[in-house]
This record gives C-alpha cells, structure tokens and sequence, in this order.
C-alpha cells in the first residue's frame, strides 16, 4: 500500500490521514470500552458506595468457584502435559522414520479446526457417558477430549520449531555416538524445540482456560461454566473473575512474545483461531 | 477413517528396528498417537455420522432428519444463516477499513505492530467473557447504558436487546472484525505500489484504480475472508448461550436442547442429525473458502 503514500497532491493525503484516524479512533473506543467497563463494574460498590474491591475479595469465599479454577488449572497442566507426551515424539518419529506418513499426520492434526465443538462434543457425550460409567465421571477426564481441540494448534507451532532444525542429521549424529531413542529425544530434539514446545504449551494452557462448549455440553463445571453460572446470581464477582482469566490470559501472552523470538514463531492467526475454538 | 495405519505398513522402507529382522515395524511408533485420535476424535464423529442415520434398533432411517423440518429447527437455522451472514458481511466490511488504515501506514510503524499485537489479545477472548464484557458495558447496568439513560436516551425503549439476537450480533463483530484484519492485511500488503503508479500514468483516477485494478484484486480475497467469518460465527456456540438464556435462537444451542433435554426432550440422535447439518454448512462454506483463497495466492505473491 506504500502507492498512497507514493505522494500526489496534499488534500490526498490529508484526506487519507483524517479517514485513518477516524477509523482507528472509533476501533480503538469499540474494543476497549468493553474491557475497561468489565473493571468498571467488578469494582462498583453496592447502592451509593464508593468502588471497592469487594467482588475481587470475595471470589475465594465462593467454593465451587474455587473448585472450578482449581479443576481448570489442573486440566490445563494434564492437557498440555498428555499433548506434548503424546505429539513430540510421534511428530519426530514420523519425520525420521515414515516421512510418506506425514501429510496424513497433518490432515489427522487439522482436522479438529473444521469441526465446530458443539458437533465433537454430541459424538463425545456416548464415549464420555461409557467412561463415567466404567472409568471415571472425573472432570479431570475432559482433558482426553482438550487434547484433540489442542492438536491443530499444536501440531503448527511443533511443526514450524522441528522444521527448522536437522532431525534426521542430529537423531543420526545421537544415535552413531550410541545415544538410545530417550536419550535423541530427551537431550538432542528437546532442547531444539524448546521455543516451539513452549509455544504450544502456551496455547494449550489459554485454550483449556478458556474452554466452554464442551464442558457445558457434558455437564462438568469448569472455569467458564462456573462463571457463566455464577453470572446469573452475582455478576460482580463472575465479571471480577471474567477479568482475572483475562488478565491472566495475558500474562501467558506476554510470556509468549517473550520466548517468542526464536524461529518457529507462533503466528497471531493461531491465537485468532484457539479464540475460535473456545467459542465454537 | 482410520485408513492411517495402512499405508504405514508399505511405505516403511526404514531400517530394521531389532537386529536383523526384516519386518517393518516403524509403524509401531505412531500406534500410541493413531489410538488416541482414533478414539476421541474420529470415534465421535463416526457417532455423529452414524447416530444420525441409524435408531435405536440399529436399522437405516432418515426419521432424525425429517425433523429438521419442525418449525423452531427450520427458525433456528435460518436466523443463524441471517446471523452470520449479517456479522461476516458488516465484520468483513468494517475490518477491511481498518486494515486498509493499517496497511497505508508505516509497515514497521508502532501503530502497526501495537494495533496486531492488540487483536492477538483480543484473541484470547472467550466466550463467556465476550459476552460479559458487553454485558458490562451496554447491559441494564452497565455504564454507557446508564450514561445514556441519564442523557435520556433509553436503548432499551423497545426491547433488551442486547440479549436477543441484535446484541448478539453486536457481541459477534467484537471476534469478527479482528479476524478479518488478520486475515485481509497480507492481501492488502500484497498490492504493488507500482500499480497505482501504472494507473496513473496510464491517466486513471482513484475510481479507475480501485474499479479496475485493485478492486478485482482484492475480491476474491475478500469475499473468501466473508466465507471464513461466516463459518467462524455459524459454528460459534459459548457466546450465544452465555449472552442468552431464553429461545435458543442459534443452532448450535438447538443441539444442546436435544442433547441435554432441558428443552423438549432428550433426543441423542436429532441432536446427530442437527450436527450434520452444521458440519455440511460449515463444510460448503470452508470448501468455498479455500477456492477462493487458491485464486488470491495466484495473484497475490
């Protein structure tokens, strides 16, 4: 677009310069008076009173509010945990040892991104009724379901950190110097990837904090559940704790621009699409 | 689906795992990950596909989708149809102007990188907060609408209509219009500044330039990005059922009522059938989607 600014008569340019400005003025008041409203009104106090942080205190005296967050802090430590264990590994032994496999590995990857939640979680309800029924009800168990939404998101960020380094040259170098398969993986691929691991990490954690439709649909109160729920009988608390997951949402992305100078960068789309997940 | 595992078999040719053996067993190592997709992902979706053509007694019937014809199913499709048409068209229009207003400026501009990075935390907008935040904001005790009230103009003279579908239409384009940004800037990014000179010195206007040179350009990449929004809403479900409690209105709470029987009545293979519909929507849509993206990379390096 550098032809407008290619310089042809003044008013051009002025006009350009009102019409940006006007533009980007009324985005930035459409998208930020939302999120200062939510700090707004979870520090409103009652009747006449001046603000307060009363909603914010009070959050640790609602349990099954802290139940929620603490069931959503672990679902998102065992997703993470489950994902990594179960795609790394996988994804380096696709590329060493069946390279012909590999775009079924990514068509397999992707394919959750064309599948609205609201339909996975109508074939999941049977598997997850069976599993209540002889395994476990435990919320914990929404993990195996969070670990398939993860897996586009994953696979990318896995992808573009082990596209940038030799697999096959340094497994091979490992392996003639004796080194068994744990060992390549653990203290050669690892340490290569660790801005990818971590990226993918990162989404993972704010796609399971942010996860709604499925442990709606499967009955397990979760963190967004809990406070859609709370919303109904208290909205400056669940607004306060709306805020607070965003705010910690941020920190994980500030977190994730900080270790994200690597290559193997993540790209913003990816995030534009875990925000679609978790609305889907 | 599970066609993964065969060709695994034939195209080994690696080493042999153990001593001498010659079977090929590289295989093996995608066993673990190939079970897990196979049964929490490709299982569900053989649910759906299956739950929804066969009953209870495991005969072929098509009674699950003959009730796609009931009145507040047909209501409840067209109205998202109408939803997320409505939220792509007016997304897509509004985030191109502020991708334009993006890609005229300073490519390595502060206001650039910060106007990105300020749509990558918008990213991580869920939906039940989406819908609190407006809540917040516009909701009978949200301030601007108190504000407003006070300046006597009461939005709400007529209806709440932030909790029908107006509102969450307007709750919608808060995830639209960023999405179109990231997904119009690099089209945008790609139109050569030398076309604009070539017009101009062929003697065109800015009428000539954006009719017959950057116009034709850009439409397929826009009416693609529509696509993409129109499938990201239609599929959309968290928002709609935090922001409203009453009617159901989108589709994707219709398979919730059948699923859960809260509504109605609990009906596991309707709610299959109301999936497939999505997934055939959502899948036209996204086919379309890719069609036109293929033609903007021709033209768009």
């Amino acid at each position: 677009m550098a032809a407008v600014r290619g310089g042809f008569q003044r008013s051009k340019r002025l006009k350009l310069q009102v019409f940006r400005t006007v533009v980007l003025l009324a985005a930035g008041i459409f998208f930020l008076v939302p999120i200062g409203a939510m700090f707004e009104f979870s520090t409103r106090g009652v009747g006449d009173k001046p603000r307060t942080l009363e909603a914010w205190q009070s959050i640790g005296t609602y349990p099954d509010l802290v139940a929620a967050i603490t069931a959503s802090l672990e679902l998102a430590a065992i997703t993470t945990i489950v994902m990594l264990v179960l795609l790394a590994p996988t994804m380096v032994w696709v590329r060493l040892k069946l390279p012909g496999l590999s775009p079924i590995m990514e068509f397999v990857c992707l394919l959750p991104l064309t599948i609205p939640a609201i339909v996975l979680v109508v074939g999941l309800a049977p598997i997850y009724n069976w599993m209540g029924n002889n395994f476990s009800d435990s919320i914990l168990t929404l993990s195996f379901a969070y670990v398939v939404l993860v897996l586009p998101y994953a696979y990318r960020s896995l992808e573009a950190g082990l596209a940038a380094i030799d697999v096959k040259t340094l497994s091979e170098a490992a392996r003639s110097l004796g080194a068994g398969w744990l060992t390549v993986m653990w203290r050669i691929i690892v340490p290569n990837i660790s801005s990818a691991i971590l990226n993918s990490a990162f989404l993972s954690v704010a796609l399971v904090l942010g996860e709604y439709t499925i442990a709606n649909n499967l009955l397990y109160n979760n963190l967004q559940v809990e406070i859609a729920f709370l919303g109904r009988a208290n909205a400056g608390v669940s607004i306060a704790v709306a805020v607070a997951s965003l705010v910690f949402a941020f920190v994980i992305l500030v977190l994730l621009s900080f270790f994200n100078r690597g290559r193997g960068r993540l790209q913003l789309a990816d995030l534009q699409q875990v925000m679609r997940t978790e609305r889907g | 689906m599970t066609i993964a595992g065969a060709p695994a078999v034939s195209t080994t040719a690696g080493r042999p795992l153990l001593g001498g053996r010659r079977l090929p067993l590289d295989w093996i190592g995608t066993v673990p990950f190939l079970a897990y997709v196979a049964v929490f992902l490709f299982l569900p979706t053989v649910i759906v596909l299956g739950g929804s053509v066969f009953d209870a007694n495991g005969s072929l019937t098509l009674v699950n989708f003959s009730h796609l014809s009931r009145v507040y199913i047909v209501k409840a499709t067209i109205q998202t149809i109408g939803l997320s048409a409505f939220t792509a068209v007016v997304g897509a229009i509004l985030g191109a102007l502020v991708a334009y207003a993006i890609a005229v400026g300073n490519p390595q501009g502060l206001l650039r990188r910060l106007t990105l990075s300020v749509s990558g935390v918008l990213a991580q907008f869920g939906g039940v907060t989406l819908a609190f935040a407006f809540i917040a904001t516009i909701g009978p005790a949200g301030f601007v609408y108190l504000w407003l009230a006070q300046h006597h103009a009461d939005i709400y003279a007529r209806s709440t209509w932030l909790f029908e579908l107006p509102g969450l239409a307007l709750v919608y384009l808060y995830f639209q219009i960023p999405l179109m940004v990231l997904v119009f800037l690099p089209a945008l990014d790609g139109i050569k500044p030398q076309w604009r000179e070539a017009t101009e010195s062929l003697g065109g206007g800015t009428w000539h330039y954006w009719r017959y040179v950057a116009g034709p350009l850009l439409a397929p990449a826009f009416l693609g990005a529509t696509l993409l929004l129109f499938a990201n809403s239609f599929s959309a479900y968290a928002t709609a059922n935090a922001l409203i409690n009453q009617g159901q209105p989108v589709i994707s709470q219709q398979i919730n009522g059948a699923l859960s029987g809260e509504v109605g009545s609990f009906e596991p293979g309707f709610a299959k059938a109301i999936a497939v519909e999505m997934v055939i929507i959502v899948t036209l849509v996204t086919v379309l989607y890719s069609l036109l993206q293929r033609r903007t990379s021709r033209w768009l390096q």
